[in-house]
């Protein structure tokens, strides 16, 4: 059997391209149907080179090294692409349909012929799984690098002004966030000699006890430093849970925006903002 | 015996702790401090921390007993320049220093402290301005 389908390399690699792009969920966005040709190339010329009538029980077989290594960069790649796990289990499927039609041709008894197809199957579904196996791991390595992009974007220390610096807090706010929350924030105000920190919790879905004793341990570092802490952002659904759940707040300096927080800082550090006469004479002209 | 310099700088004591303090200095420097501020009649204390790396509960508990201990004595304390890891760990252990003033450095630690006894000053009648002709 293996003979037959050395000999037919170009017929299968025909009828697998033909049934791929036939395929429905074919996504010519995401790949062009040229490189798609070349990977399937590849993969048939892998495949059928180093299939043989001893290794055909066996995926595990050293030979297919080859045929592995393929699958799994093609797998990865698609994942990162973004193909759905249907289409990428397609393309190996698709490849099984092709060898098994190109079987069928061969003249030969029935029972010769079903047995090769069940070896063939065998062969085919376990690269399929292997496919899946190295899909998912490639998902999976997007997701953790995605987490640990979310942990490092969700944390800015913004100098809004000389001696004022603002952490706008995005998500919830749990024992290991803070500490990356803090050990940021104090950190910059040691750089920037800062007087004053905003700390800005519009972003915080939600505030229960633990996330407010987190906050209040952020206060009292940023005040043994020698800065003050403002707390901002604090819309009303906020106040409310805070009030119900008996929470005490009133040593820290609370403003319910930014803006409110910004002029506190201006004013303790003796800063007026005002309108340039300039400006106010142009406004006028336009009006 | 190793002991920390205390200086005293116009009104003010000015103490630099540049070594890790272990328990026997600190004790020592809370009993020289105290005895300091008595005998010079200092309005202020500055302690700076920038070079201590590493705290415990006994060296905060020091630390707000100084405090205490110098508002007793009518004089203010300022801590400067702590580092963030030493803040962490002080709240982390609950000692949140309660009695004494902080400040970013040693300049802003100054500003603070003269800034403390103008206000407590103006409030008492007894205090005879330099640049006031009365």
């Amino acid at each position: 059997m293996a003979h037959t389908l050395n000999n037919k390399k170009s017929e299968i690699l025909e009828l697998w391209m033909k049934n791929q792009l036939a395929d429905s969920g074919l996504r010519d966005d995401l790949i062009s149907n040229k490189d798609l040709r070349v990977q399937s190339e590849e993969l048939v010329n892998a495949l059928i080179t180093n299939l043989n009538d001893n290794n055909i029980n066996n995926s595990q077989s050293p030979d297919f090294d080859k045929v592995t290594e393929l699958l799994g960069g093609i797998s990865i790649s698609r994942a990162r692409q973004g193909f759905s796990p249907r289409e990428t289990g397609n393309f190996i499927l698709t490849l099984k349909e092709a060898l098994l039609e190109i079987l069928r041709q061969e003249p030969s008894d029935v029972n010769v012929l079903f047995e090769e197809s069940l070896k063939l199957s065998r062969l085919l579904d376990n690269f399929t799984i292997l496919t899946f196996e190295t899909f998912i791991k490639g998902r999976e390595e997007v997701i953790l690098r995605q987490t640990d992009e979310i942990t490092d974007i969700s944390t800015p220390v913004i100098k809004v002004w000389d001696g004022i610096l603002a952490m706008p807090i995005i998500g919830t706010l749990d024992s290991a966030r803070t500490q990356v929350v803090m050990e940021n924030l104090l950190q910059k105000i040691v750089e920037t000699g800062s007087s004053i920190a905003i700390l800005d919790i519009s972003g915080v879905p939600a505030v229960d006890s633990l996330v407010a004793q987190h906050l209040l341990k952020t206060v009292s570092a940023t005040r043994l430093m020698g800065a003050d802490c403002i707390i901002s952002g604090i819309r009303p659904e906020i106040a409310q849970t805070i009030v119900h759940l008996g929470i005490d707040l009133s040593q820290i300096i609370t403003k319910a925006s930014l803006a409110g927080a910004l002029q506190y800082a201006f004013k303790s550090l003796r800063l007026e903002v005002k309108r340039s006469a300039l400006e106010v004479n142009g406004i006028a002209n336009i009006q | 015996m190793e002991r920390i310099p205390i200086l005293k700088l116009g009104a003010f004591l000015l103490v630099t702790i540049q070594i890790d303090l272990y328990d026997r200095l600190a004790l020592h420097l809370e009993e020289d401090l105290v005895a300091m501020v008595e005998k010079k009649s200092v309005k202020g204390v500055l302690i700076d921390i920038s070079a201590v790396g590493i705290v415990d509960s006994f060296m905060g508990r020091i630390l707000g007993n100084i405090g205490s201990m110098c508002k007793l004595l009518d004089a203010e304390t300022v801590v400067v320049g702590m580092q963030p890891a030493v803040a962490i760990t002080l709240v982390e252990l609950g000692l949140p220093l309660k009695g004494v003033y902080t400040a970013l450095n040693v300049d802003k630690g100054m500003e603070l402290l003269r800034s403390k006894i103008e206000i407590e000053d103006t409030i008492g009648d007894d205090y005879d301005d330099d640049t006031s002709p009365n």
